[in-house]
Parts: C-alpha cells; structure tokens; sequence
C-alpha cells in the first residue's frame, strides 16, 4: 500500500511564549522552537504500523519553508521511507484550502491508495483532511481512532461519534482519513535515528513542478484573511479560598452562584 | 446575488443540539443587521416536525431534507445534499456548530464550492456586509480576528459560547429535494450505547479529574457531575493511564469545552489542558500544591486533598436541590 501522510512544523506551545510581529498579523517567528504537530505524529505511526503488516511505502509531505525539511527527517527516522517538500513563495499566505489544493497537486502526480493527515494541527481548523478529500472527490473519514486493512480495494475505519458512541464504515481506496491522537503509541525517536537518515535526499517542489497556478494558491487565492493577532490576557490568577472545609465549600457555593454558574 | 444567512441545525436523539440554536440565535442577529432573513436548514430521517421549532429562534424559512440516509452522522450524504441546498438558496453566509459533523461538513462544502470558511469561531460581526470572526490558534494563546470573503461565507461556532435567544420567524417549513449523489463511505457498525451521558462539549457543568485521581475509580467526579447535571472531563495524563476514554480527554488535543463551569481537581494546569477550558465562565481548581500553575487560569482555587473536598461539595450542593 502506498500510503501519503501530511505533517506541518508547527511553533511548539509549551516551549515558546508567543509574542506578535510589527504587524501584528503573524506571531514574531524569529526566536520561536518548533516541532512536528503532535497528531501528525500519530498518522505516521499508524502509516507505518500498517505497511509493515501489508508491505509498502510511507511517504511524508509538507508545505512549508525550507526549514520544514526538519519535521520530514524526523518523520523518515521514525520509519517513513520518503519525504517532499512542498515550497514556493507563491504559496505564502495560503489558507487551509490553499493548503489542500497544494497537497492534492502532489497527490495527483503520485499513486497513492491511502492519504493521511492529522484530526487538528496548532491553527485549530481541523479542516484540511476534509478539504483535500472533497477537492479529490476521495471518501473521506474523520477523527478516526483505529484502522483496519484487509486486501487493497477499501478498508474499514473506526470513529467516535457523538456522545462517546463508536462507528465502523468502510471506504474505497484511495481514500483520506484525519487520525486522532490514541489510535496507537508514536514510536521514539532518538538522535541516532535522525542521524540515519540526515543524508536522505528530499526533493523539493514549487508550484511550477506540480503544475499549479501560482494565483490559485497562496495569498492571492486565499478567501480567509488574517487581520490581527492579540494575546489574550490569562487572567489575574485565583481567589484562594481559605478556612475549613465546611467554610470554604460555603464561600464556593456562594460565589458560583452570584456569577451564575449554578442554577 | 447572495442574500440572507443560512444556518445548518443538527438533531441529536430527536432534540437540536444546544450549539445548533446558539448558531440559529446568532444567525438571527446578523440577518436583522443586514436586514435580510434567516434560513435554517435540517437534514435527517423525518425532521419535518421537530423542524417547525426552530421559528421560536426566528427561522423565516426551514429547508428540510429528509432521507432515512441522512439519519446521524452521515457527512458524505449531508455534504452532497447541502451542496444543492446552498446552490439554491444561495446564502450570504452559513453557520454550523463546530460539532464534529458541523466541522467537516463545512470543511468539505468550503473546498466543493470554493468559498472561504473559518473554524471554532468565537465571536462574529458583519463588516462591509461581509462576515468577520474572532478564533483562537496555538491552543488559546493567540486570538486572531480573521476576514472571510467572497460572495459565499462559511463559518462554524465553538459551543457555549453564544447565547440562544428567542426571536420570532415566520418558520414556513419547505421540503427540498433530496440526491443523495454519489456515497462512497458506508456504515457496517454502529456500537451505540443508550446512555445519558452528556457530551462534553454541550455540557454547562464538567468536573475533571487528572493524574491525582490515581486510578480509574473517578465515582467522587462523577456523583458531583451527576449532581450538577454535567459531565466528568479527564486530563491527558488520566486518559494515558487508561483511566478514562481518550474521548473524555479536555484540552488540545482533546476537546475544547466552554461550560459555565469546570471544576478541575488533581489537575497541574499544563498549557495544553489550559488550552481547551480557558474560555469556561467559571473555573474552579481543587489541587494540594498551593504553586499548582492551574491557579493561575482559575478563578477560585481551593488548596487541599481532592478526595476531601469533592465529596464535600457535592453534599453541599445537593441540599441546594
Ligand atoms: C506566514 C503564514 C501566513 C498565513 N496566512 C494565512 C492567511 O492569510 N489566511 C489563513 O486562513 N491562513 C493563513 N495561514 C495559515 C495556514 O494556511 C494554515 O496552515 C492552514 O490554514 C491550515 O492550518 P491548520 O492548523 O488549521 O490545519 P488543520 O486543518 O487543523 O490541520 C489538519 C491536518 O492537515 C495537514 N496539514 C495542515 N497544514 C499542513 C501543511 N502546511 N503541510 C502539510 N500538511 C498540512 C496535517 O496533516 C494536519 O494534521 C498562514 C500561515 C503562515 C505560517
Ligand atoms: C503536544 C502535547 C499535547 C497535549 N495535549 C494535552 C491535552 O489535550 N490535555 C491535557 O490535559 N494534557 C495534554 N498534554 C499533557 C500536558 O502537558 C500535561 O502533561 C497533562 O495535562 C498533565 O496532566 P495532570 O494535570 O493530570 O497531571 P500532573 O501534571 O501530574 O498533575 C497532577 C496534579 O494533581 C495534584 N494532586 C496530587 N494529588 C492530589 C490530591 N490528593 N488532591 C488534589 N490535588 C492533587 C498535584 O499537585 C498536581 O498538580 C499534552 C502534551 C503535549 C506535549
């Protein structure tokens, strides 16, 4: 099977403290630590995990600068076989359609039977899978939380549906499906194995290589336009309740319900 | 030319969600400022009843399209339906419930009919007749205030975070067509649970446990949930230890939830469960080190042993009943 997962170099939430550009329309990139979005991660090792029991090719993509190739290495040390790198400057400013419609370029110039990408990544939209999926006329299957391959014409996907309830469908390849962090345990991975394979070769392609017109992606094509960027104020911390027990249940009680937290 | 919003209501066990009126009611706002009306759009097996309830939000006009295929959670047949729909109607904006069906739905119809769509919006306001949101990115640490163009404008909205406010609609109900057009994901399993258990994210009251809890015994959070009418929300740490499902996980990557209440005990307050109640109206933290980091995003803070505490409340707050 050949499978394509995409992965995005994400700012790391945990490492950075975020501060606005001049602008204030981007973060101020310049100092930030970056990582592999954690969900990408687990659609890797899902890939992985099936081409090792059916055969195959994990291939990773990106779209992003050349700094991006870090999160593709990364990615092959945990076993994916390939990478390319999706970059162009005509691709800056692109939504998560402009995104999408890069991806299935690349799509349509391989052969692909199972496409990958992870539930969510850092901007929250939770979209592109989808998207890609409907600009490919793919079945697509969302949040899914387990996979199960048997021949290569379809294969069956689990997800959660509302209300903690689970599903099972089936859908034909080549198809998409948005992985969600638990499917499996993503697989360590050391500064040997980035050693291994910091001397693979990464092709990397622009919009004229995928056939794509440079007005339909990026900037120009993007319908969602960033405006500003704020830091939201996390507060001015806790009131500590203090006293017994018995007191300060008495002061939450009656507290919550001034604010109108209970009924 | 595109004229009016238009609004996707989603049913769940013969009820509309709660995010679905909360969209209805917002939907209801922009239309009067453009002074244009407000479409609501139902799709399912036989929604034509239920469906007539959504003029008390001020509904003008409910497209129903019924098909037994289009029961549940059924994106692949809603999509192809919704497409036509929206051909027809020819909305200026439509809104979802950032529901896990309003999110993909969107997603999907954003890329067939190429117009623009923000995600997990929590505010919306009409700037030169087009729409303008305010969404959250890098696990709530920035907000962005986006512009969506085009003739056709897409948006979902996070839950509990608009209000649901009656208005009056002319609610005249009107059948559509339904082509269900080409489905390629089919359904062979469904492993439904009647429960009544609330899901998270609709939820005004949650009690989350973490790592502190030490087990998978969470029956103290539950009883205090059950007592509040809400819902029992688990850290990333208590859902690695296999204590709870991954689907009960809050924060970034789990859900994002809003409540009018949340109740975190035994959690440290790391950043990335930070990112997916910060925006609760009310939060509580119950944690045994006085330097916990959840002190800081909470808006009450009790310092002492949960296991002492939480049942302590939940006597409390059931003489309040
Ligand atoms: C400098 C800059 C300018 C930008 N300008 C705009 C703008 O003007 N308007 C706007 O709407 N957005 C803009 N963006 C945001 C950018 O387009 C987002 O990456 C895109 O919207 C998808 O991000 P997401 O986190 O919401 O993806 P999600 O939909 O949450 O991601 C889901 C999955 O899709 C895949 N995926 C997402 N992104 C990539 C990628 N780059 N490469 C490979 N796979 C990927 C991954 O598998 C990921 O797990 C800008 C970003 C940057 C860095
Ligand atoms: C990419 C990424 C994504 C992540 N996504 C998420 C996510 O979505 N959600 C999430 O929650 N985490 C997430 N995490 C993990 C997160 O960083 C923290 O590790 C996790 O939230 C900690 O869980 P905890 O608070 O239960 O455990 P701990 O950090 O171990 O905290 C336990 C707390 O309980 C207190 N305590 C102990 N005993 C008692 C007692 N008897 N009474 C009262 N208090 C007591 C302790 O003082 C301590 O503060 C993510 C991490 C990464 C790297």
């Amino acid at each position: 099977m050949e499978i394509l997962v995409c992965v995005k170099r994400v700012p790391d939430t945990a490492e950075n403290e975020f501060e606005l550009n001049s602008a204030g329309n981007d973060l101020d990139r310049d100092d930030l630590v970056y990582s592999v979005n954690e969900w990408d991660n687990y659609a890797v090792e899902e890939a992985i995990q099936i081409v090792d029991n059916v055969g195959g090719n994990v291939t990773v993509v990106t779209v992003g600068d050349d700094e991006s190739e870090e999160v593709l290495r990364r990615e092959m040390a945990m076993g994916a076989n390939n990478g390319i790198l999706l970059s162009d400057d005509a691709f800056e400013g692109a939504d998560g359609k402009g995104i999408a419609t890069i991806l299935k370029a690349e799509v349509e110039k391989g052969n692909y039977d199972l496409i990958l990408t992870g539930a969510q990544a850092d901007e929250g939209a939770g979209q592109v899978g989808g998207m890609l999926a409907a600009m490919l006329d793919y079945p697509y299957a969302s949040l899914v939380n387990k996979v199960e391959v048997d021949g290569d014409a379809a294969i069956k996907v689990g997800r959660e549906i509302e209300g903690g309830n689970q599903e099972m469908n089936e859908l034909d390849l080549p198809c998409v499906l948005s992985i969600q962090t638990g499917i499996n345990e993503p697989r360590y991975v050391g500064i040997r194995g980035i050693r291994k394979v910091a001397k693979l070769e990464i092709p990397v392609k622009g919009a004229s290589d995928l056939g794509l017109d440079a007005a339909t992606v990026g900037d120009a094509a993007a319908k969602v336009k960033r405006v500003d960027y704020f830091v939201p104020d996390m507060g001015d911390g806790a009131e500590m309740l203090d006293g017994s027990t018995d007191e300060i249940i008495a002061q939450l009680i009656e507290r919550i319900k001034s604010k109108g937290g209970l009924a | 030319m595109a004229q009016g919003v238009m609004v996707v209501a989603e049913l769940f066990n013969g009820s509309f969600k709660k995010v679905s009126l909360e969209a209805l009611s917002k939907g209801k706002a922009l239309a009067d400022s453009l002074g244009e009306s407000l479409v609501a759009v139902v799709m399912g097996a036989a929604v034509s009843e239920p469906a007539k309830e959504l003029a008390k939000y001020g509904a003008d006009l409910i497209v129903v399209a019924q098909d037994a295929d289009l029961e549940g959670y059924r994106p692949c047949q809603q999509h192809n339906v919704l497409v036509d729909i929206i051909n027809d109607k020819a909305p200026r904006m439509v809104l979802f419930g950032a529901t896990r069906q309003g999110k993909e739905l969107s997603a999907n119809v954003s890329a067939t009919l190429d117009v623009g769509l923000a995600q997990e919006c929590l505010d919306l306001f009409i700037e030169d007749q087009k729409l303008v949101a305010k969404r959250t990115l890098f696990g709530g640490k920035i907000i962005a205030t986006v512009d969506i163009e085009g003739d056709t404008q897409l948006a979902t909205i996070r839950p509990n975070v608009f209000e649901i406010t009656e208005a009056t609609g002319a609610g005249v109900v009107e059948e559509c067509a339904v082509n269900l057009g080409t489905v390629n994901v089919t359904l062979i399993e469904e492993k439904v649970e009647v429960s009544s258990k609330i899901e998270l994210t609709e939820a005004d009251y949650i009690v989350s446990g973490g790592r502190a809890m030490d087990g998978p015994d969470f029956s103290i959070l539950e009883n205090l949930a059950a007592t509040l009418g809400g819902a029992v929300g688990a850290s990333r740490n208590a859902v690695d230890a296999g204590w709870r499902p991954q689907t009960d996980q809050v924060g970034q990557t789990g859900k994002v939830v809003s409540p009018k209440l949340y109740i975190a005990c035994g959690i440290s307050g790391a950043m990335q469960h930070i990112a997916g109640m910060s925006t609760s109206d009310v939060i509580v933290a119950i944690n045994n080190d006085p330097d916990a980091l959840i002190f800081k995003t909470s808006d009450y803070s009790i310092v002492d042993d949960l296991f002492d505490v939480v049942p302590a409340i939940t006597e409390e707050i059931k003489k309040l009943a």
